[in-house]
């Protein structure tokens, strides 16, 4: 459905994209991934038509971008990274403007009212998008996106700046349109990939450095399993035990300390699930286990491994924000 | 190329602008017409108020243009106008128009002025029909101008203040022309001066050569600003 073949751009002496070729089969969700300033943003720009390439085909459907953009324009559906909005419009108004850009031939008020529905604007659409939160906003964005019906949908970072309770319901809502539409996603949380996504490509500093299945990807790099341990006893003989443990690579003491327990951070070796063997060593020396829970491996985690340890000590730093 | 022209019509009533251009130009344009004709008590020198004219059109006609491809830049409307499967120069053109559509409906309503004329004697309608012709073309220029200074900011501000200066720059070269020694220079100026262009038109002759200066002058800005659009795709 979207082929990109040896794509290149760059932005004076910067090579932004050095030629990255992926493709993306119908009725595919493909997660895109990558840090900020990887090149995410100037790919989708191009497949889009905004940005043209230094060199390299892009084919939508079949059709290249650049011999027939209005044809291969017609099958995408486009929310960048800030949702195109008129704050002067009418939610309503806007969307109509977009149905009259478009050139969509389907029932106007019929295939709006559905897209509305679809997205959850209905009730906001007499109001002023300027007057719009920034959720609805997001949601105006998709539903625009969604006008005409494209075969191609491509989303920039749609849940960027939402709430938790947002940006699951956005997360829904493209696994829902991912039924009928091939989807690009682009975006730099990790938990969002494996919600949706059916494959991966991860992209860095301008390049591919991985495309694969989501659980193949998740598997390769998360070969060791994180895990933070909450127990009530000693430390230095609960740290003993623990390292002394089958199976166990590392433990350390997280310095979260509650008035009773201790928190730990335990890393297990490669596919090896420590979990029963730690419960009964605790239960054995009458320790309490009072908590358990995995570490989600973050995209730096990810990237460390696929790119090198290089940016290791960085990745310490940031970790904690989840990007 | 249409849905765009309606949306920036409509724009121009969701915002003040339209209301503060139709507005300015009606009242300063009735004062300017007071003045160089009722109150001079003069139906024969219409040829006076239309200097007025280009004058008010220079520093108006920026209020509609600024906001065209600025605004678009700046809240990153492009993306949606430049992802869909509308050309480039459609783009353009349905902004321009919607633009040239209310200085020509303004500038209509403006003319029912010299209905005026008609309780003082009778006034050559030809005449005023002519420099009507010529004034709306010269207007329709400023636009392009405009627009095309528009396409190449993300302020408002930027791009109304540089219209308005280049507009200006327009009328006054030919001041600047007449006291240029070289007849070569002189003639290179004027060439370029919007009211030396506009002079035969005070004299009641459909100058060809002024007409084709003007929709000229039109087209160029349009064409600038396709390639500003078009290279900003490229950088």
């Amino acid at each position: 459905m979207v082929e990109i073949t040896e794509l290149k751009k760059s932005y004076g002496d910067k090579q932004a994209v050095k030629g990255i070729s992926f493709s993306v089969a119908e009725g595919e969700i493909l997660g895109f991934l990558g840090p900020n300033g990887a090149g995410k943003s100037t790919t989708l720009n191009m497949i889009t038509g905004y940005l043209s390439a230094d060199s390299g085909v892009i084919k939508i459907d079949g059709t290249d971008i650049l011999q027939d953009p209005i044809k291969a324009k017609k099958d995408i559906g486009f929310l960048p990274e800030i949702p195109p909005l008129y704050l002067e419009m009418t939610v309503l108004e806007y969307l109509n403007f977009v149905y009259d850009l478009k050139g969509c031939k389907l029932p106007r008020k019929q295939h709006l009212k559905e897209i509305c529905e679809v997205v959850k604007i209905w009730d906001v659409r007499n109001r002023l998008t300027k007057n719009l939160s920034k959720g609805y906003r997001q949601r105006v964005g998709i539903a625009q996106a969604l006008i005409g019906n494209p075969k191609v949908l491509i989303f920039d970072e749609p849940t960027i700046g939402l709430d938790p309770r947002q940006i699951i319901e956005i997360r829904n809502l493209i696994r829902m349109l991912g039924r009928e539409h091939t989807i690009i996603l682009s975006t730099h949380i990790l938990p969002e990939v494996q919600a949706v996504c059916d494959r991966i490509v991860v992209i860095n500093k301008g390049e591919i450095v991985a495309n694969e299945k989501t659980e193949d990807l998740i598997n390769a790099v998360d070969g060791s399993r994180k895990l933070v341990a909450k127990i009530v006893g000693p430390e230095d003989e609960v740290l003993k035990t623990l390292r002394g443990l089958g199976g166990i690579k590392t433990a350390d003491v997280l310095g979260k300390r509650d008035t009773d327990s201790v928190s730990y951070l335990i890393e297990s070796q490669e596919r090896i699930d420590i979990r029963k063997p730690l419960f009964y060593a605790l239960a054995g020396k009458g320790w309490p286990l009072i908590g358990l829970e995995g570490v989600e491996l973050s995209l730096e985690d990810i990237f460390i491994r696929l790119v090198g340890k290089e940016k290791e000590n960085e990745d310490k730093k940031t970790k904690k924000g989840g990007k | 190329m249409f849905a765009i022209y309606m949306r920036e019509l409509k724009s121009y009533f969701l915002t003040p602008i339209g209301y503060i251009f139709c507005g300015m130009f009606l009242v300063v344009s009735g004062m300017a017409f007071a003045q160089s004709t009722l109150l001079a008590q003069s139906t024969g020198s219409v040829g006076q108020y239309f200097v007025w004219l280009i004058i008010i059109f220079a520093i108006l006609i920026p209020l509609l243009t600024m906001k065209l491809f600025s605004d678009d830049k700046r809240n990153r409307t492009d993306q949606i106008l430049l992802t869909s499967p509308v050309s480039i120069i459609g783009i353009v053109l349905g902004k321009y128009f919607a633009a040239l559509t209310v200085f020509g409906v303004t500038f209509a309503v403006n003319s029912f002025n010299f209905v005026l004329l008609f309780n003082y004697g009778t006034p050559n309608l030809l005449s005023i029909f002519i420099n009507i012709l010529g004034v709306f073309l010269l207007g329709a220029a400023f636009i392009a101008i405009g627009i095309f200074l528009s396409s190449i900011t993300e302020s408002q501000l930027i791009a109304a203040v540089s219209s308005m200066g280049v507009n200006a720059a327009m009328i006054l070269i030919s001041m600047l022309a007449s006291e240029v020694e070289s007849s070569f220079f002189r003639t290179i100026l004027k060439w370029f001066s919007v009211v030396d262009r506009f002079t035969p038109f005070t004299n009641q002759m459909l100058d060809v050569s002024a007409i084709i200066y003007y929709i000229s002058l039109a087209a160029v800005g349009i064409f600038f600003t396709t390639r500003v659009l078009e290279k900003r795709r490229w950088s």
